[in-house]
């Protein structure tokens, strides 16, 4: 549990930080709360020569009206996210998930941020990010540039940032009726989701994330055009594992990861209602 | 943690005479506010000046031969000092790593060194040693060693090894290391099953499990080389028998040997053991002349401490028409692991006894266990050791019984249950049960469980074709602990005694020193002692101070493990106190110049009887003790006793345990929803530390019935090792405990008492595993392996729905 040897440099503002990675290239990993990155370095699967760290980038964290949209620093801790009154009215989904990553030790320093650029497909926040139809703000040394939710989870760990840009805000459409459902399914609270669905439903359209179904955080087309199609509920959630390559490890196996999509899905989407 | 819900019977939980101060009052530990304000120093955090850190390359496979060790890159690291092979150290060793316990004549033991010589055995045998001038610098400088391997294949099932396919140590010629057996009444056996009405056989696995305490192992030795003598730290169960243990094992004479236990920070059975690193540590401080620390990684947990468990059990029941047991047959496969640890050997052992339960057996007993070795980390004691394993069988055989026979699992209990005025009762083995109500524990949990509503509701749940299954699981356990009497333990060829050694000092100012054998890493001794001192002595608990777990201070003893503390070292204390006051009697006698048999001592006071009014304090008592101007003939100064006790039996705590679970049929998900145990370990000292303990215990037993394995691949590559990945169940996964209490003191001590430790894990296991079979019984599912995961459950309800579609009424 002792990483291998690394230097560490603090990042003083978000240009000195995309300067920074310019600087390092392959060697830099960016370090906020640290919650991902950490104990994959503990266990040396991660061995960056260097840590750039935005932690002390005051600057990204924020929950913002914005309008139609809510924009969210990076450098937002979970527990600020979950304790939003602006989110919890207007996409109270991402408030309550915020709230059901890790344990409080790990809401009170993981950030959304680094959280979402993990592009880990058994985290939470990227499926609802997925429902909601956020998208994520990039800056690099070229400007600030907008990537769909859709666009942004590339493969397993693989985000669609460039190496020198850096992530500094979430963006997701306001829907204060909307109904929605966050079903995770785990067997110790502060575990990964074996399985999770995120599901949104406003005025017809819909929108539907799965959390660990494949090697990237997943949007449910085939959910989604089920219920645009009419169907039910329930008919719907027969689709929930098309598309998805599940894995096998010790908590489950591809076929139970398929059979209980479904029966989450349907839940979640009972749940979230018309 | 989890709290007691309700304490409906507050009045009957206070042990002992209504009298007392002290005892069987609930009272705040004394050990928490510092160990809950990090003041309290646990191994790793001692500051020891100039210390080397030893890191140790550890095999990435389950079974391979070395072909060739290069440790040059090592020796170039920066901060590096030295780096060894098993042939460099191989002059350190007088003996291999200890084995305690040779359970047969013919046990086949490989030998066992602290780092592995020609081949390695188990993912996490070591392999190289490395010392450098920081932990950080050891850890690096084992990347740069290169081990070259031939792997071979990899032993991981039990029935498999024994085929011998693939022998693990050549030299033994095969993969058994030995078979106990007790056979009693064997012709009776075979009659009880050739005549039976009911007859009921299954097989069920205990899957290993990973002790986890929150302080992983740590070691340092200091030496000091121009006095002799060498000072081991270490976050141990026993440092006694640890102290024994590395004078036989290298020669060092033992009153050179100082042994420490710090603050240890839970140990489960995982630190009753003699382990490479501390033998490493001390070695290589004496080579060095100088400090050698190590402190473990979560990961090196996961793969070089011993693990618990690991059976695979067979168990046949025979009963006659009633339903009462006439026979009982086990047969045990016990997974060794790849070598044998201190008392790997014995721990299926400590089960045999068992089987039978809290039923009256006739004398128509077989048993057998074969141990077995595998490619897989060694196993050895994991609180409760062998009973909870032996308490599954029964009780989930017990089920069954109940379930063939259409009497339920409470009729068919009572029918079997050894009854109040049979105690004290014979066993078919010959072991005495000291004193038990189980009848009085069942009706009394059933009560605080509603049983009654909770059947009705089921049922109701049932009719309704609901897809929340619910499930009551019952468990009526005993437990034989208090660990133990010597001549038992000589019988099972144990390698040491039973006994406990205490000493009771009233200082000058009638304060009180008490030095215990016991070492404490969690149980609150300091406080329970300290309430039996204060409470027969007529001191303030405050003005004891109890002394442990440094052999300097506390030289004889014996150690904690096997709920053996208060049975054992809370009576030798008991006996101390009896002891000091017969001498305290003579010097007050002295001074009231009356007989000593005339005095009566109460509170603190002695006082001639019929003359209250003539009366002198023990702190008088104490402090003429310690002048010795004016002693009478014959008395020495100062006021101290010894003991050592050796307890003439076993001690038998019981109760029954009740688990109701909820279980999602559409995933497979399982939900407690209440759990009450009824505990009766005799008289209570400490009612809260009684609760502490049941509570612990319970998640503990509820933690193997639905969370915890330590799973390996078929190339027996570990891949639990961390908490990510083995479950340690948290606060926020586990029910509000019910705890209730029936007391029946203990005969067969002064104070009543019987150990609570491991009663909670051995009362839990079955009773969640019988309550979620329970939940699937009408789908004609009659066993879940544990942990009953979401998958497990959910697959078993799938193979029942399939095979209830292909075959008409198909219970499986």
């Amino acid at each position: 549990m002792i990483p291998t040897k690394f230097d560490y440099v603090v990042a003083e503002s978000v240009d000195h930080a995309i300067a920074l990675l310019a600087e390092h290239g392959d060697e830099a990993k960016l370090i906020a709360g640290g919650h991902s990155l950490l104990p994959l370095m503990k266990l040396r699967l991660a061995t960056p020569g260097i840590l750039i760290d935005v932690d002390r980038l005051e600057s990204l964290s924020y929950v913002r009206d914005d309008g139609d949209t809510i924009a969210i620093g990076a450098r937002t801790r979970h527990c600020d996210v979950q304790a939003s009154g602006l989110l919890q009215s207007d996409a109270p989904i991402l408030s309550h998930a915020a709230g059901q990553v890790g344990d409080p030790q790990v809401r009170h320093r993981g950030t959304i941020g680094g959280s979402i650029a993990h592009a880990d497909p058994a985290s939470d926040l990227p499926a609802v990010l997925l429902a909601l139809g956020g998208s994520l703000v990039a800056q690099g040394p070229s400007g600030t540039r907008e990537i769909p939710a859709t666009e942004f989870f590339r493969g397993f760990l693989e985000s669609a940032l460039e190496p020198t840009e850096l992530l500094t805000e979430i963006r997701v459409p306001k829907a204060p009726g909307a109904g929605w459902s966050f079903q995770k399914f785990n067997r110790r609270a502060q575990d990964w989701a074996i399985v999770g669905v995120a599901a949104v439903r406003n005025n017809g359209s819909s929108g539907v994330g799965l959390v660990n179904m494949g090697s990237t955080p997943l949007f449910a087309a085939g959910v989604v055009d089920a219920l645009q199609a009419g169907a039910s509920a329930a008919d719907a959630a027969a689709h929930a594992d098309e598309g998805t390559e599940p894995q096998n490890d010790v908590n489950a196996t591809p076929e139970y990861r398929r059979h209980l999509v479904k029966v989450l899905v349907r839940r979640a989407l009972e749940d979230a209602g018309g | 943690m989890t709290t007691t819900e309700t304490r409906p019977e507050a009045a009957d939980a206070v042990a002992g005479p209504a009298e007392n101060r002290i005892l069987g009052h609930a009272r705040v530990r004394s050990e928490d506010p510092r160990l809950l304000s990090g003041e309290a120093k646990f191994t790793d955090d001692l500051e020891i000046p100039g210390a080397l850190h030893l890191a140790l390359l550890r095999s990435p496979y389950a079974h391979a031969r070395i072909t060739s060790i290069d440790v040059s890159g090592a020796l170039a690291s920066d901060g590096v000092v030295a780096a060894y092979t098993a042939e460099d150290v191989a002059d350190a060793w007088i003996a291999p790593m200890p084995n305690a316990w040779a359970v047969t004549e013919d046990l086949k033991n490989p030998p066992h060194y602290p780092l592995a010589s020609g081949k390695v055995c188990h993912v996490g045998d070591g392999v190289v040693a490395v010392l450098a001038t920081s932990n950080e610098a050891a850890r690096d400088a084992l990347d740069a060693i290169v081990v070259d391997y031939e792997p071979l294949e990899a032993v991981v099932d039990l029935e498999d090894a024994l085929t011998d396919r693939v022998i693990i140590h050549e030299d033994l010629g095969t993969n058994a290391a030995y078979t106990w057996k007790l056979d009693i009444g064997e012709e009776a056996v075979a009659e009880a099953f050739a005549s039976a009405a009911h007859v009921v056989k299954e097989r069920y696995v205990q899957q290993r499990l990973i002790a986890m305490a929150m302080e992983p192992r740590a070691v340092a030795a200091v030496p000091q080389p121009f006095g002799g003598d060498i000072t081991l730290y270490s976050a141990t169960q026993i440092p006694h028998i640890l102290k024994v243990m590395l004078a036989t094992t290298m020669g060092i004479p033992e009153q050179q040997i100082r042994v420490i236990a710090p603050s240890v920070g839970g140990g489960f059975g995982s630190k009753l053991n003699v382990y490479a690193e501390e033998l490493l540590c001390v070695a290589l401080a004496r080579k060095h002349r100088a400090p050698v620390r190590w402190v473990e990684e979560r990961t090196e947990n996961g793969q070089a401490t011993v693990q618990g468990r690991g059976q695979i059990q067979n168990i046949e029941l025979a009963a006659d028409e009633a339903g009462k047991l006439l026979a009982i047959r086990v047969n045990l496969l016990g997974d060794m692991g790849g070598y044998l640890q201190l008392l790997t050997a014995g721990i299926p052992l400590l089960g045999a006894f068992l089987y039978a339960g809290v039923y009256d057996l006739p004398q128509a007993y077989s048993f057998s266990c074969t141990g077995v070795f595998t490619t897989l980390t060694p196993t050895d004691a994991y609180r409760g050791a062998g009973r909870p394993e032996a308490t599954y069988a029964i009780e989930r055989a017990m089920d069954r019984l109940g379930a063939v026979t259409g009497l339920g699992p409470l009729e068919v209990r009572r029918r079997n249950f050894i009854r109040k005025e049979q105690f004290p009762y014979t066993a078919f083995t010959g072991l005495t049960y000291d004193s038990g109500d189980h009848d009085l524990a069942l009706t009394k949990a059933l009560q605080m469980a509603d049983y009654d509503g909770v059947r009705a509701e089921q049922a109701q749940r049932r009719a309704d074709g609901s897809t929340k299954l619910l499930g009551i699981g019952v468990s009526t356990y005993f437990e034989m602990c208090g660990l133990a009497p010597s001549k038992v333990l000589a019988s099972l060829n144990f390698g040491a005694g039973g006994w406990e050694s205490a000493t009771v000092r009233v200082l000058p100012t009638n304060k009180v020193q008490v030095v215990t054998g016991a070492s404490p890493h969690g149980q609150g001794h300091e406080t329970s002692w300290s309430m039996i001192v204060a409470e027969r002595l007529g001191v303030d608990p405050e003005d004891v101070e109890v002394l442990h777990s440094d052999t300097a201070i506390a030289p004889l003893g014996l150690d904690t493990y096997g709920s053996r503390s208060l049975a054992v070292g809370g009576v030798a204390i008991y006996m101390a106190i009896d002891k000091v006051i017969d001498k305290a009697k003579l010097i007050a006698a002295h001074i009231l110049e009356a007989n000593p048999d005339d005095l009566d001592f109460d509170a603190g006071m002695f006082s001639v009887k019929g003359t209250p009014t003539q009366e002198v304090p023990l702190a008088a008592v104490a402090f003429a003790a310690f002048t010795a101007h004016d002693l009478p003939e014959g008395v020495e100064p100062n006021l101290e006793a010894q003991v050592s006790y050796d307890p003439p039996n076993f001690s038998w705590p019981f109760g029954t345990h009740i688990c109701i679970v909820e279980i999602d049929e559409e995933t497979g998900a399982v939900d407690v929803l209440k759990y009450v145990a009824v505990d009766d370990c005799g008289n209570q000292i400490n009612p809260t530390i009684v609760d502490g303990q049941v509570h612990g215990g319970v998640v503990q037993g509820m933690a193997q019935a639905l969370f915890e394995e330590a799973v390996f691949d078929a190339d027996g590559n570990p891949l639990t090792s961390t908490l990510a990945e083995y479950l340690v169940p948290a606060a926020s996964d586990v029910p509000s405990i019910t705890t209730g209490h029936t007391i029946t003191p203990s005969p067969t001590n002064p104070l009543g008492v019987k150990g609570i430790g491991e009663a909670g894990t051995i009362g839990s296991t079955p009773a969640v595993m019988n309550a979620v079979v329970d939940a699937l019984s009408h789908l004609g599912v009659t066993n879940v392996e544990m942990p009953a995961s979401p998958l497990r459950v959910w697959t078993a309800i799938e193979d029942a729905r399939s095979a209830n579609g292909s075959s008409a009424g198909g219970a499986s």
